[in-house]
């Protein structure tokens, strides 16, 4: 017999806000959370703008109830946000009836941004130009010195679900999976699956990312992935549109608190959504593209309806990947196809990265956290920027302006870098 | 489905006692230890000099021919998580693209690609420091970082890849594509704790019928600057210079820390009746996994909980989920590796789950001559612990005499190889810094 999961709780920090309902009222409005870049210069990067969180104060979340917060990196800090408000909204106390080791985390948790002036600091006088090589020893003086264990800590992907753990005295298992894009989406899939199989009765569950640091734009602006549209940079992200020329960084932390059904509904819990089928596969096929036949994407999602018992005509509302990059849009939309046949066309599809921009390991809770107010709400946030249609890309993207929509059953999709794919599924609760 | 019994058909060992099974058997057995002066970079400023380094390895050997140019996107942890995967396939005979293309094996993929899942453990990858450093120095006016040239200029001097060499799931999607892994797919970053999450997790995906046949464990390379000042400065590092081969010394009352390393190692975990199916020779059958936390003290992220109560919670799932008690348990395979506090911590953790057996049940530890290497840690542990099950013998844990009072009466096996008809093993790993727990459970294979 199969153990049920359900969403009792939510909480997320966003480029556009950081309550559950204010940010959902900006999304169905299509507001854009992107500006130009300020935490740090980047005058001249190819990519001048992020969608960026804004007034971040994690002491207003936190109060004193938690004092590492002082010292945490600005991942954590999403993290332990997010999940402040997810624990709250899910009416957990602070001493759950629940026992401590039944209590785990899950997160698609990013590595914390590096300590750049210091790490910059050392690499420059390390370098030896002369003999061009690094002379270890002029790097180690200066590292020694201005290095912190702290701040080195607080770059290690498992540090997020660690606080996380400590915050709630969640004494059961505790992971990070860094699929890249896909990271937060297979956290909440694996989460599921270790709830269903008896293994934790509450999952603290999502991701939290931040790559809006010098180095984390000069990757991906390296790989050419990012959108350049430095003058027009609130509408740069156009998933689906014909004129996307990239993805658009964001930042922020979406949790979930995931329940067992029975224990949920024991202690009286709101029953948001319930997580029916979760997908995961890999390409297999290169480092830097996705399949061409979305081999791998059509894989994941089939498999997330066929761990459902659902049948594609099941589906009403599908949250896309969509990171507004040539490829991304294109393939997906072709798996899309694969999937659901004639139906592709009937079954309205959105990405809320129009937006929000691209959270990274963050990004498929934050978007999912959309499938959950879309079931409640019975409306579709919209795709924003779109303006002109790509004959490769010619589904219903719910264009610019919400929907409203009998909305029971959502997929969302996330896929990352080098080839990994995720597909979840969630239901309203009968 | 859920009943599904998984076992372990291959394994992949890359260390610095050997590449592959037999070497690093044959190491074990005959008491070697890997433990020098760095070579990698000259380590004279830091206060621990020493590690354990694998020399001499070449990309080459281990990868089709039309993959050898993608190793210049290959971390040095993404190299051994390649040689390690070819070293687990060829080990479990399984017939796989890369194993075929380089006419290691003949005939038909004897797996479904589909059906062929993937869970690797991974570090926090160090960005190459000499390649970045160059870069950042051409950015910069009078030894200050100029924001605008690297902008403008300076980026651009970096490879158009550059970041996908340092992306942790790097070392899962090169293994899944050299080998056609296209089933479930996951890495897990939770450093020490690493390979041993990953390994649990790949175990559920065959219970839960996911997949049929997973490739999973980790690996990590601290062989360089960034890694051991990160380790320094966490003061968590040996400083036995001068004695290089007796610096680690896991449990041993006089223990100074760690040592970096690097290394790690895949391992195949596949469903009974597939392997059945295919005739594969079967090491041990994996039968519980318990992961877990210690909830205490993030603010300090260096110190475990005293007790060892995640390492403790740990243990005890595991061996519910293998649905025997501690009296059962014929080894343990220790993950210690010479830190103060973690040690002791991990001793009063067996302490509590095996009561007064404490003191009586075999302890291996493999630590001394290999330091730590952090994600691939565990699966080296692991892949000794299976051996030692698999062959009935246990290999000599080196360096731990004088044992130390606070660690409690342990039978930590010093002298030997020991001959032991081992019906199950278990295998504990855990994080130094993030305090994640995990544990497995190894039973010697009965059809």
């Amino acid at each position: 017999m199969n153990r049920r999961v359900v969403i009792t709780g939510m909480g997320w920090v966003t480029p556009l806000g950081h309550d559950i309902e204010g940010v959902w009222q900006r999304l169905l409005r299509g507001e854009s959370g992107v500006a130009p870049i300020t935490l740090f210069d980047a005058r001249t990067f190819p990519t001048q703008f992020a969608a960026e969180v804004k007034d971040f104060d994690l002491r207003r979340f936190l109060g004193d109830r938690y004092p590492a917060h002082q010292t945490c990196s600005r991942n954590t800090g999403f993290a332990l946000a997010a999940a402040e408000m997810a624990w709250r909204d899910a009416g957990l106390s602070e001493r759950p009836d629940v026992p401590p080791d039944m209590i785990g985390v899950y997160l698609g948790g990013g590595e914390g941004p590096i300590d750049f002036e210091n790490f910059v600091a050392a690499a420059i006088a390390g370098w030896d130009a002369g003999k061009r090589q690094l002379d270890a020893v002029r790097w180690a003086a200066v590292a020694q010195e201005r290095l912190s264990a702290v701040r080195e800590f607080e770059q290690n992907p498992n540090c997020a679900a660690g606080h996380l753990a400590c915050r709630f005295n969640a004494q059961g298992p505790n992971f990070n999976t860094l699929t890249a894009c896909a990271a937060s989406t297979q956290a909440l899939g694996e989460a599921a699956m270790l709830i269903r199989r008896g293994d934790a009765d509450i999952m603290i569950s999502g991701g939290a990312h931040s790559m809006i640091h010098p180095l984390g734009v000069t990757g991906f602006n390296r790989l050419t992935a990012l959108s350049t549209r430095n003058d027009s940079c609130v509408t740069a992200s156009r998933p689906f549109d014909r004129t996307r020329d990239g993805f658009v960084l964001g930042e922020g932390a979406g949790i979930l608190i995931l329940e067992e059904y029975e224990s949920a509904r024991r202690r009286g819990a709101r029953l948001l959504a319930e997580v029916l089928g979760y997908g995961s596969t890999a390409d297999a096929f290169r480092v830097t593209d996705m399949h061409e036949d979305g081999r791998g994407a059509i894989a994941a999602m089939r498999g997330a309806l066929a761990d459902a018992g659902l049948q594609p005509t099941d589906i009403d509302y599908i949250s896309a990947h969509g990171t507004g990059t040539e490829e991304n849009d294109k393939i997906e939309t072709l798996a899309i196809r694969q999937v659901f046949g004639e139906f592709a066309r009937k079954v309205p599809i959105s990405s809320v990265k129009s937006m929000l921009g691209h959270l990274i390991a963050g990004a498929g809770a934050v978007e999912l956290i959309t499938c959950v107010l879309a079931i409640r709400d019975g409306i579709l946030p919209p795709t924003a920027n779109y303006r002109e249609p790509d004959p490769n890309c010619d589904l219903d993207y719910v264009p610019n302006q919400p929907r409203r929509a009998n909305v029971r059953t959502c997929l969302s999709n996330s896929f990352g870098f080098g080839g990994q794919n995720d597909t979840l599924v969630i239901r309203a609760v009968a | 489905m859920s009943s599904r019994r998984v076992v372990i058909t291959g394994l992949g060992p890359v260390t610095p006692l050997g590449i592959g099974v037999s070497a690093l058997w044959t190491a074990l057995l005959e008491r070697r230890n890997a433990v020098r002066r760095v070579q990698a970079f000259d380590p004279s400023r830091f206060r621990s000099q020493i590690g354990a380094e694998i020399a001499g390895l070449s990309i080459n050997d281990f990868v089709p021919k039309s993959y050898r140019k993608a190793a210049k996107i290959m971390a040095r942890d993404i190299v051994l998580a390649v040689v390690a995967a070819h070293q687990a396939v060829r080990d479990a005979g399984l017939r796989t693209r890369c194993l075929l293309e380089r006419g290691e094996a003949v005939g038909e993929p004897n797996l479904d690609s589909t059906r062929f899942g993937a869970n690797i453990g991974a570090g926090l990858i160090c960005a190459d420091l000499p390649e970045l450093a160059e870069v950042l120095h051409g950015a910069s006016i009078d030894g200050q970082f100029s924001f605008a040239r690297w902008g403008a200029e300076g980026m651009n001097n970096l490879t158009p890849l550059w970041l996908l060499k340092f992306l942790p799931n790097m070392l899962a999607c090169h293994v899944t594509i050299v080998h056609d892994a296209q089933g479930p797919s996951n890495t897990i970053t939770c450093a020490e704790a690493s390979s041993h999450l990953a390994i649990g997790e790949a175990f559920r995906t065959i219970t839960r019928g996911a997949a049929d046949v997973c490739i999973c464990g980790g690996a990590e390379s601290q062989d360089n600057p960034m890694a051991l000042l990160r380790q320094e400065i966490g003061g968590r590092l040996s400083t036995r210079n001068d004695a290089p081969e007796r610096a680690c010394r896991p449990l041993a009352a006089d223990r100074d820390g760690t040592v970096i390393s690097e290394g790690g190692g895949l391992v195949i975990l596949e469903a009974l009746e597939h392997a059945q199916r295919r005739g594969a020779r079967i090491y041990a059958e994996l039968v519980g996994f318990g992961a877990a936390h210690d909830a205490h003290v993030a603010a300090q992220p260096g110190v475990p909980h005293p007790e060892g109560r995640g390492t403790a919670v740990a243990l005890r799932k595991a061996l519910r989920d293998a649905g025997i008690g501690p009296e059962e348990v014929g080894l343990v395979a220790s993950f210690a590796c010479g830190l103060r506090e973690h040690d002791a911590a991990e001793a009063r953790a067996l302490q509590s789950v095996f009561g007064p057996r404490a003191g009586h049940v075999p302890v291996m530890n493999v630590k001394a001559g290999l330091g730590n290497c952090g994600a691939g840690s565990g699966a080296i542990d692991f892949i000794a612990a299976v051996l030692a099950v698999h062959h009935g013998a246990i290999p000599p844990a080196l360096n731990s005499r004088p044992l130390d009072p606070a660690c409690g009466p342990m039978n930590v096996v010093t002298d030997g190889p020991r001959d032991a008809g081992i019906e199950y093993a278990v295998s504990p790993a855990y994080a130094h810094a993030g305090a994640q727990n995990a544990a497995l459970v190894i039973k010697r294979f009965r059809a």
